[in-house]
Parts: C-alpha cells; structure tokens; sequence
C-alpha cells in the first residue's frame, strides 16, 4: 500500500540552514546538505527546502546548493522560495530538484501553474498555500503570511488543480508555531475537494499530532521543521509509533 | 565498469540519474548521439513528463527506431519504462514497442498521481535480485503498464500493475531507483552487474 510520508522542511538563508539546528552528530549543522543527508539517513521520505530570502540575484547561490543536495541524497526534494517564472524552475530542476514548489507568484500570475505543468509536468509541481481562518471564511495570504487577500482557500484548491499542480501544499497560519496539531478540519476538506496528494503543515507538537493528520485530516504527507531539528521527535521513534498506530509508513 | 550512457533527450530530471550513478563511482555519458549510444556497454533510458512530447523529442534525434535495436543492456526508468511499450493513452501515443503492451491512466478510484513510497512484490530476475519483498520504492506516475508475462515486480495501487518489467536485454522500472533510497541503490547496482 502506499505510504504515508515524513517530510522534514528546511529553511535555507543566504545557503545555509536556519532555525538554531543541533545536532552534535553533524560536522557543520548549518550546512543544508548535511542535515538533508542526515534526515535521508534517518528514514525521511522526501525534504523540503524552503529558500526564505530568494532574490533574483541569489537564484545561482541556489541553484549551487541544489545540485550538491542533488548530488548527495537518494531520496526525492522539493525546492520552494521565491519563484516567480517557469525559466527560475528550468533552472532548479537542471539542477536537480525533483519538484518545486510555487506560492505567492501562483496567486498573483495562476497562468504560471499552466505554463510549469505543461513545459516540465504535473509531477514537478507542487503548489504552497498559506491560509488562515478569518471569521469563519478560510483565506489565502502571500509573502509568507504577511498579506491577505480574498481568494478562498478551498476554491483555490480546486482551481490549482484544475491549472495542473500535481501536490497541494497546505499551512494553516492559525496552526503554524502552536505545536498544537494540524488544521485537520480544513485538510479533510481539502483532500475531498481534490484528488492529488495533500501535505499537511503547520502545528506538528507531538506523534499523535501525525497521526490525526492522516486519519482525520486525510493527509498524505505531513511536514514539519523545528520538531525535527530541535529533535523534540526522531524520525526513527515516529515512523514505529506510526506503524503501531497502524498507519501504512516505510520503515526507518 | 566502461561505458554507461544516459539518452539525455530533453525528457526529464536525467541530472537526478547521473548524480545516483556517481554516487555508485560511476560517471555515466549523457548522450542524444546514436553512434555514442550504439557504443555503449549499457544504456538508461529515463524519462519524466508526457508521452507525445517524449516520443516527440526522440523522433527528433532519430532515437525512435535505435533505442528498439540495441542490443546492450538497457534500463529504461519511469516515462521511459511507458514508452518503451507500444502505445501509451496518454496524448493517444503510440511508443517503442519492445513490450507488447498497452499503457492505461489510473482509474481515478484514489488519488492520481500514484506519488510516493510503495511496496513491491513477486520479484523475479537478475535486476530484483536480493531485493526483499515488500520493500518500498519511489513512484510518481499517472499511468501505470498492466501486468504481462514480462512483469518482474508488481505493486499494487488501485490496481496490481507492472513496477518493473524485462524482455531479454531491456529492462524497466516505473518507480524511481535513483530516488528511491539504499533499495534503489541496489536495483542500480543489480543493473550494472548484469
């Protein structure tokens, strides 16, 4: 049966990993591709790096940092941050990464998910939504949270995949930070409405966090960050309560 | 070990591929030149994308009527494990022919793309050797080849379909070995000892 997926997301500034990570195990904790190895090792099944400060002119910087990650790691990797045209992603997947992932420039230009899907496939393209419940209506917001708009979240879960994304990314704003489990609700909601794969983020605190996600919140993926990197939670230790819990997972 | 050629034909992520290669200390060739290709000891044939635009782009190259013809080895992966069958419904393409097979899209019964980690089994053949059954690998696909005398690996997803496939000399694999973690390193490694 297919399996649920672990995905640990890492945020990369200027090429290097951010978010006070610690582990005495690593040479150089900060070095994206270490810690990405280290997760890899560890039984995660895809990555995620999230570039927070992509500029432009920063794109060679990490189209750099792709390829070593490609280089390196035998399982497959998103890359996310900043883009904003099909030739940014031409470039990353040359690179190596195995999807990208859109936001902010996927609710300013839609036509940009079209134009992706059709040069590159479906399977590259992974759409992000940030969305945070606001009296009772579910909204989108851009750069990161920091601006709303009207677009709501579950119409624009339908029209993303009608345009050709091939996974939905979704992080609940309310959720993000709480450690106090994902936005269930909504992510049910979602994977009913559409029929690609949905990844659950925001609000991982604990195991049983992980398990609701997949069973109530319909989830086909779950990512988090700090819960990994502070190692509040091992890999190891989630996937065989997950197994136990009777949720179809790979093995560490 | 000599000469390993990736047809790099403008289809897919064949950096992914090379990279898995060197990782195993080999620096394979890409390559869209059929003497090259004809050349080598063994040969991957990759793929990521849609069916037409892929047979397109080696018609382009005249690697339509080679890729057929070769004689080495050869290790066609994802896409490429579709065209190498002789008709594929996506785009209403008709393909290689080496495997006497239709390729179907996924009936919608759960969600398409199949995408992730699953298991296989009934493994057979020198490319699954030592692989246990039940290990998982890495899949991304929305259409499958239905199970033929030639399937040497199942995997079941809305249906039981081909996860690997071989007829003398050509071999296939839908899910991603250079993804698809140690498992998939040994798959690699099985291809480059035969």
């Amino acid at each position: 049966m297919l399996a649920k997926r672990i995905v640990p997301c890492l945020d990369i500034k200027d090429g290097r990993t951010v978010k006070g990570v610690n582990f005495v195990n690593l040479r150089d904790a900060g070095d994206p591709v270490e810690l990405g190895k280290l997760y890899a090792d560890q039984g995660a099944d895809e990555l995620v790096f999230l570039d927070i400060t992509a500029t432009h002119e920063r794109r060679k910087t990490l189209a750099e940092l792709v390829k070593k990650i490609a280089q390196n790691i035998n399982i497959p990797f998103t890359v996310g941050g900043g883009i904003k045209s099909v030739e940014d992603v031409g470039i990353l997947l040359k690179s190596g990464a195995d999807k990208i992932s859109i936001n902010s420039a996927a609710v300013r230009e839609p036509q940009l998910i079209n134009d992706i899907a059709n040069k590159y496939g479906s399977q590259c393209v992974v759409v992000a939504i940030d969305a945070k419940n606001v009296d009772g209506t579910w909204l989108v917001h851009l750069n990161g949270g920091r601006v709303p708009t009207e677009v709501d979240l579950f119409e624009w879960v339908v029209e993303v995949e009608k345009r050709g994304a091939g996974e939905i990314l979704f992080t609940s704003m309310d959720h993000d930070g709480t450690k106090g489990g994902f936005a269930n609700e909504a992510l049910a909601k979602i994977s009913d409405l559409v029929n690609i794969p949905v990844i659950a983020s925001g609000g991982a605190g604990n195991m049983e966090h992980f398990v609701d996600t997949f069973t109530k919140g319909k989830s086909d993926a779950a990512l988090a960050a700090s819960i990994f990197h502070f190692k509040e939670i091992g890999i190891p230790e989630l996937k065989s309560y997950l197994k136990d819990k009777n949720i179809v997972i790979k093995p560490s | 070990m000599s000469n390993l050629v990736i047809i790099d034909y403008g289809a897919g992520n064949v950096q992914s591929v090379k990279f898995a290669f060197n990782r195993l200390g080999i620096d394979p060739v890409l390559s869209n030149d059929a003497e090259t290709i004809k050349a080598a000891d063994k040969v991957i044939f990759p793929g990521v994308g849609e069916a037409n635009t892929a047979m397109r782009a080696l018609e382009k190259f005249n690697l339509e009527k080679l890729i057929p013809e070769l004689k080495q080895p050869v290790l066609g992966i994802c896409l490429g494990m579709q065209l190498m069958c002789e008709y594929s419904e996506e785009n209403d393409t008709r393909c290689l022919g080496i495997f006497q097979q239709k390729v179907l899209r996924f009936e919608p019964k759960l969600k398409v793309p199949h995408m992730g980690w699953n298991t296989v089994h009934d493994l057979k053949g020198t490319l699954m050797r030592d692989i246990p059954r039940e290990s998982y690998v890495y899949f991304v696909h929305s259409y499958y080849v239905p199970l033929m005398e030639e399937t040497i690996a199942k995997t079941d997803y809305i249906i039981d379909f081909s996860a690997a496939l071989q007829k003398k000399n050509f071999y296939a694999c839908q899910f991603h070995p250079e993804k698809s973690s140690q498992v998939g390193e040994k798959i690699l490694k099985n291809f480059l000892a035969i």
